[in-house]
């Protein structure tokens, strides 16, 4: 599903960012706005266009010491990109 | 802001009332435009002098400060002004998610270059009708082809392509043919709102309204090219309140979210509300946004549900509903604290009924009047 090589960046569509008054991150677009949760917040953080989908675990895991992350983070993408949060370069 | 998907309450910890999300700045009442359809108060040639651009950045900051995220500038047409630029610039940099809502008259590629720098993340171009006669039949003037040149610029530029199309009696059976157009322009969202009567579409009421038949194939037709587009461009069909006969909150709450103010400086918890009597309307140059948002009585007079006519209080949808839009109420009952006509619970229902009755004569023939600053002011009254 996901092209290898390929890697997710925020969609043009919204505006990813921290904000302070909501002590979150969250996605900005026209006239609305998400509030991301922690988990969310660290993986959009990592949607720079720059890095795939392994590059992307292996910073999560190194950064919270956790292991076996992939289905989640997977899972996670799939749904930001079923958002139109996301979308993924050429690979 | 019917799309927010994070409710106001879940935003902040209860202590204090969250501050606006939504700051929508009005800066200018002047528009090339003469749309039947305008919401702005009819009377808006009487308005007072329009604020300056210090005036602009200090509500700008004070709204960011307060934890607003989303800054909207509006109008009438906001370009008619030459220091959005600056007001872009800064709402940008204090990390406001900014949205220019314009005709598209006066953006030439200059212009564009100018907003774009300034970091202006979002443009939402209205369009009239498909045909260049249709367009400038209901406007009144001749800017078709400029509204179709504007979209290829703002496209150019590398902004999305969002378009908002006012339904009305006239152009709704031309609906195939707008959502046609929006298709061939690229459009990636296109928002079909059907005139909600406010100022000048309440005073053109009986001319604007559609009858339930073109209504139903409006939305037909809205589904037929939802199926062929799928996720290329996404429609959006905003159904008309008279029709669908349930209220709506106010701005998603009266002061709850969303704040507005006029190009002369009056703090509005919605869009309409200055047509509202017996109410203190704040200036932002006397008060600071921080008491007109928590404590002026202008934002607390119908915030919650404790104000509430008893016809609501007994109702399970209250919450949802908050006896819907105040402005209709007074416009249709003269009480701004009546439940929502539009509600079939509303003892003031059958004021819908027989309007939309109207609506479904064949020899409905009103003539419109345009929202100009010389008939603004022969009317001279708000709606």
């Amino acid at each position: 599903m996901i092209p290898a090589g390929a890697c997710p960046r925020i969609n043009r569509l919204f505006r990813f960012q921290w904000e302070p008054a909501q002590q979150a991150h969250v996605l900005l677009y026209p006239e609305g706005m998400v509030k991301l949760n922690q988990s969310a917040g660290e993986i959009l953080k990592r949607c720079d266009g720059n890095r795939d989908l392994p590059a992307i675990v292996a910073d999560l895991e190194a950064s919270f010491n956790a292991t076996g992350l992939t289905p989640d983070v997977e899972a996670f993408l799939a749904m930001a990109e079923e958002q139109n949060w996301i979308d993924w370069t050429e690979a | 802001m019917d799309t927010l998907l994070v409710p106001p309450e879940a935003l902040q910890p209860a202590a204090r009332r969250p501050g606006p999300l939504w700051l929508l700045a009005e800066v200018t009442y002047r528009c090339p435009l003469h749309c039947a359809f305008c919401y702005n108060p009819v009377d808006f040639a009487a308005a007072g002098p329009e604020l300056s651009t210090d005036d602009w950045l200090s509500v700008i900051r004070q709204a960011r400060t307060m934890g607003a995220a989303q800054f909207g500038i509006s109008g009438g047409e906001p370009l008619l002004r030459d220091d959005i630029e600056i007001l872009v610039a800064e709402a940008r940099r204090l990390g406001f998610y900014t949205n220019l809502i314009t005709s598209g008259v006066g953006l030439t590629e200059a212009r564009l270059a100018a907003l774009k720098e300034a970091g202006l993340d979002h443009i939402q171009l209205s369009f009239q009708d498909a045909t260049r006669e249709a367009n400038d039949l209901i406007t009144n003037t001749r800017t078709f082809d400029l509204k179709r040149k504007v979209a290829a610029l703002t496209k150019a530029a590398g902004y999305p392509t969002v378009i908002n199309c006012v339904l009305h009696r006239s152009n709704i059976d031309h609906l195939d043919r707008i959502i046609e157009m929006a298709a061939e322009i690229g459009a990636e969202y296109l928002e079909l709102a059907n005139t909600q009567y406010h100022g000048w579409a309440f005073l053109n009421r009986e001319a604007l309204m559609p009858s339930a038949a073109q209504l139903a194939e409006a939305e037909a037709v809205t589904e037929r090219w939802r199926q062929k587009l799928g996720k290329k461009m996404r429609i959006l069909f905003v159904t008309p309140d008279y029709q669908s006969k349930k209220p709506k909150k106010c701005m998603n709450g009266w002061g709850e979210v969303f704040l507005s103010v006029t190009p002369d400086g009056l703090a509005l918890p919605c869009h309409t509300a200055r047509m509202l009597p017996g109410l203190d309307f704040p200036d932002v140059r006397e008060h600071a946004l921080d008491w007109i948002w928590h404590d002026s009585p202008l934002f607390n007079r119908f915030r919650g549900t404790a104000w509430l006519p008893d016809t609501c209080q007994s109702c399970e949808d209250k919450d949802k509903d908050h006896g819907g839009c105040r402005c209709q109420a007074f416009m249709l009952t003269g009480n701004a604290g009546a439940t929502d006509p539009v509600c079939p619970k509303s003892p003031d229902h059958a004021l819908i009924e027989a309007t939309l009755a109207s609506a479904e004569r064949q020899d409905n023939c009103h003539p419109l009047v345009f929202r100009d600053p010389k008939a603004s002011k022969a009317l001279g009254r708000a709606f």
